[in-house]
């Protein structure tokens, strides 16, 4: 499965601005993975990514998958009368004809268990699984501590 | 004829100046923290004793004198803490020269694991004008108490655990009163006029 997972990511390792490759899985467009670089691999890090559902019918990410760590989950960071918690979030919906953000202080992907210490300029393959399109292995490009997202061209935030 | 155009102008000035009061009533209120919470004391009564992330002694009194950014957070938090001072970071670096008079700091609410070392290894990715606080669990109480902050060990299911907290950043002015609050999932354009406010 690991190498099977590798070898996708090769395949997909196409020359590309950093954190700005596209990859879909039926009617769903992923693009703008992304992470944190870790100080060490003690402390959990992050996975940030934009999901559009061009199609006609609701889809959610139930799952994240990578070699890069041995707990990966999906969180949200919640605000509840200014106190910020992280409940664990079973599925993100994605919902028909709307684009999902994996973004700091919303929806995020925790990586838990690091097998490595994620360094800027590092690169590590994500499978996310969905409901209904399956599954699909997305390259994350590992941005500084203190970044606030990639800079692309498309990315219309 | 002219005196009922007068009358319709009147009454749509009348209007526009009700609409404009009440625009106004409530950006105010948008910027004012709740009616029923709790304000931070001043900084002249707060009473804890924490250690910096190069291991000096910083006491309430030591911040009298220069307005305050401070804000709660833990090393081992993935999405809020880096967030939090991303946006931090960046407010400085719009603010330039003129936040070197402001003292920011965060406080850790995982003193477990934040050592001053520790502290000082998270900050660095950060603003260098960014001071890491710790200190024995009694005085990160203290401090939580005096800001009237809200913190909680959550154990994880692997037998790790997380820190839930209060998210806001807070703002005092040089002699001590509270400002105000800069909400976590706030416009990041009404904080830097706030920070001005904070800092003239």
């Amino acid at each position: 499965m690991k190498h099977l997972i590798l070898t996708t990511a090769l395949v997909l390792s196409a020359p590309a601005a950093f954190a700005c490759e596209t990859v879909t899985v039926g009617d769903l467009t992923i693009q703008h993975a992304w992470s944190k670089a870790s100080i060490g691999v003690d402390r959990p890090a992050v996975f940030y990514v934009e999901i559009t559902n061009s199609g006609s019918s609701d889809d959610a990410l139930v799952g994240i998958s990578t070699p890069a760590a041995g707990m990966p989950m999906l969180h949200e960071t919640v605000v509840t009368d200014g106190i910020a918690s992280m409940p664990h979030a079973m599925s993100v919906p994605v919902p028909a004809g709307q684009t999902v953000q994996l973004a700091p202080g919303g929806y995020h992907g925790m990586l838990m268990g690091l097998t490595a210490a994620l360094k800027e300029g590092d690169r590590f393959p994500v499978t996310l699984t969905f409901e209904k399109a399956g599954a699909v292995t997305a390259n994350v490009d590992v941005l500084p501590l203190r970044s606030e997202g990639p800079d692309c061209a498309d990315a219309g935030q | 004829m002219r005196g009922r155009r007068a009358v319709i102008l009147g009454l749509g000035g009348a209007a526009g100046a009700v609409a404009f009061m009440l625009g106004l009533g409530a950006w105010r209120t948008r910027n004012r923290p709740a009616a029923n919470a709790v304000l931070p004391l001043p900084v002249s009564n707060m009473g804890w004793q924490l250690t910096d992330h190069r291991g000096q002694t910083v006491r309430p009194t030591d911040w009298l004198g220069r307005p305050v950014m401070a804000f709660f957070g833990f090393t081992w938090c993935p999405d809020v803490c880096p967030t939090t001072l991303s946006a931090i970071s960046g407010w400085l670096e719009e603010l330039g020269a003129e936040a070197d008079r402001l003292t920011v700091a965060l406080i850790s609410v995982d003193p477990e694991r934040d050592t001053p070392d520790v502290l000082a290894d998270y900050v660095g990715n950060f603003d260098p004008r960014i001071v890491g606080l710790t200190g024995p669990e009694a005085q990160v109480a203290r401090a939580a108490e005096d800001f009237r902050v809200t913190y909680r060990k959550v154990p994880r299911d692997d037998g790790d655990y997380t820190m839930d907290h209060t998210a806001g950043v807070f703002l005092f002015y040089a002699d001590g009163r509270f400002a105000s609050i800069i909400d976590f999932h706030e416009d990041r354009r009404f904080a830097l006029p706030r920070i001005r406010r904070t800092l003239n």
